[in-house]
């Protein structure tokens, strides 16, 4: 049998639960915001180790290597200034034409850098944040990528100095992604397992979708989150479901999202 | 009860979740986040009081939901719930056996994620399931079996840093003394 006392304490937190699982989705989320800021001393404790040990390993590396890495870097640069007038000048070009046939002009999207901080502690669920908040400009929803371009999710909540980027894989990240095959394939991609963070699954490509092993999966365009053209992944297999009422793809995702340190996100 | 043992239990637990949130060794090699609070649940409510134990449930609970998606207050009651039950058992448990110390850790690590799971469940969200997660509920809960024997051993140490030592007794009792010769 439960003492008093004992019973009295149940109560009362099963009773603040029960008032905090209510709240206002707004007042909750400022109200994590805060809680969560009480380990803003020990992410800037981490953060200033990591640099500290990052500037002592830059220390010991020898001149040569460094030499030779310059100029690699030197090359790489030429060659991507080369490109850049070529994309620049192909990107007027589209302009102009889709001026003159009175299409819709291409948003222009900027980048942001942004430091992963903190992983979700808990195994149901695909997210990560950022120490780039609200006064930085992030707002809910934008895109996000990783060092190499290639999508990871989009932002799922905001607050002044951090924000949660929930990632592909996660059932709360669902994209339109387009297979860059001839028939130009489309689907929904949504999550994956919990165990293999590189999988994810497209679904409700055509049930007449010849989708083939090492096809790149692109975002659509459509929803109005993500621009066109960002690389999600390969497809890895497919299979018809649902009695062949569509067909379902793997996909192995282009991002490493298990080793994270930094993202972009995109701006409007 | 080391008056200090309730601060140092509350300041393990926030540094045992910052440690879950920022470090992901145990995830890159087993495919699973270890959760280290109910085996800190399970030294608290055979160490320390029932103030305590609603302590570390709620901020504890409160610390782990503000740094993931989980909706505010999912973690706290399962807690609570693991801390209330040993607590209640805690005179027949023989809190210093290595062995009850692993089992009890087993179980607290099997009850909080299912309890925190129904509970997200049973807000409407859609968490990430499936038979993989089968494997990270294998994970956290051999994990937390193995670190609750060490957070036994954590404790002990501060206990014995931290309070004064007691002292040796000895045998020798004057009332028994036999004395010799002539009286």
């Amino acid at each position: 049998m439960l003492k008093r006392s004992h019973f009295i304490a149940l109560g009362l937190v099963a009773l603040l639960t029960l008032i905090l699982l209510n709240l206002p989705s707004r007042t909750s989320a400022r109200l994590k915001s805060a809680i969560s800021g009480l380990f803003l001393p020990m992410f800037g404790l981490a953060g200033a180790t990591q640099k500290v040990s990052g500037h002592a390993g830059d220390a010991v590396v020898p001149k040569k290597v460094l030499l030779a890495e310059n100029n690699a870097l030197q090359d790489e640069n030429e060659q991507l200034r080369v490109q850049l007038t070529r994309a620049t000048e192909i990107g007027r070009e589209n302009e102009r034409l889709r001026q003159l046939l009175g299409w819709q002009q291409h948003t222009q999207w900027k980048l942001k850098l942004a430091n992963v901080v903190t992983r979700d502690p808990a195994n149901w669920w695909r997210t990560i944040e950022v120490d780039l908040g609200s006064r930085d400009g992030l707002r809910e929803n934008l895109p996000v990528l990783s060092p190499d371009g290639n999508l990871i999710g989009r932002i799922s909540s905001v607050s002044l100095t951090r924000s949660q980027i929930v990632l592909l894989g996660d059932p709360n990240c669902k994209v339109s992604g387009l297979v860059q095959d001839d028939a130009r394939d489309m689907g929904i991609v949504a999550a994956g397992g919990p165990f293999d963070g590189s999988f994810i699954t497209m679904s409700y490509l055509s049930s007449s979708a010849n989708v083939k092993s090492g096809q790149n999966v692109v975002t659509s365009g459509m929803g109005d989150i993500f621009p066109k053209g960002i690389p999600i992944g390969q497809i890895v297999d497919s299979r018809q479901v649902e009695f062949g009422l569509y067909t379902e793809a793997r996909i192995k995702l282009a991002a490493n999202l298990s080793s994270l340190e930094e993202v972009w996100v995109m701006f409007p | 009860m080391n008056p200090y043992q309730s601060l140092l239990i509350l300041v393990t637990a926030y540094l045992l979740v910052f440690l879950e949130s920022s470090f992901q060794g145990v995830r890159h090699l087993l495919g699973a986040q270890v959760n280290l609070l109910p085996a800190l649940m399970v030294y608290a409510s055979l160490s320390t009081g029932l103030f305590t134990i609603i302590l570390l449930a709620g901020l504890g609970g409160l610390w782990v939901d503000s740094l993931s998606a989980n909706p505010l207050g999912v973690t706290m009651l399962p807690l609570f719930v693991v801390g209330l039950l040993i607590y209640r058992r805690r005179n027949l448990i023989l809190r210093d056996q290595l062995f009850a110390q692993i089992v009890l850790g087993l179980v607290a690590s099997a009850i909080v994620p299912v309890g925190a799971l129904l509970l997200v469940l049973s807000c409407g969200q859609k968490p990430l399931l499936g038979l993989g997660t089968t494997w990270q509920f294998v994970v956290t809960v051999i994990g937390g079996g193995i670190a609750t024997p060490l957070l036994f051993k954590l404790f002990g140490f501060f206990d014995d840093s931290l309070s004064y030592r007691r002292t040796s007794e000895s045998s020798f009792r004057p009332d028994r003394e036999i004395r010799r010769g002539r009286s």
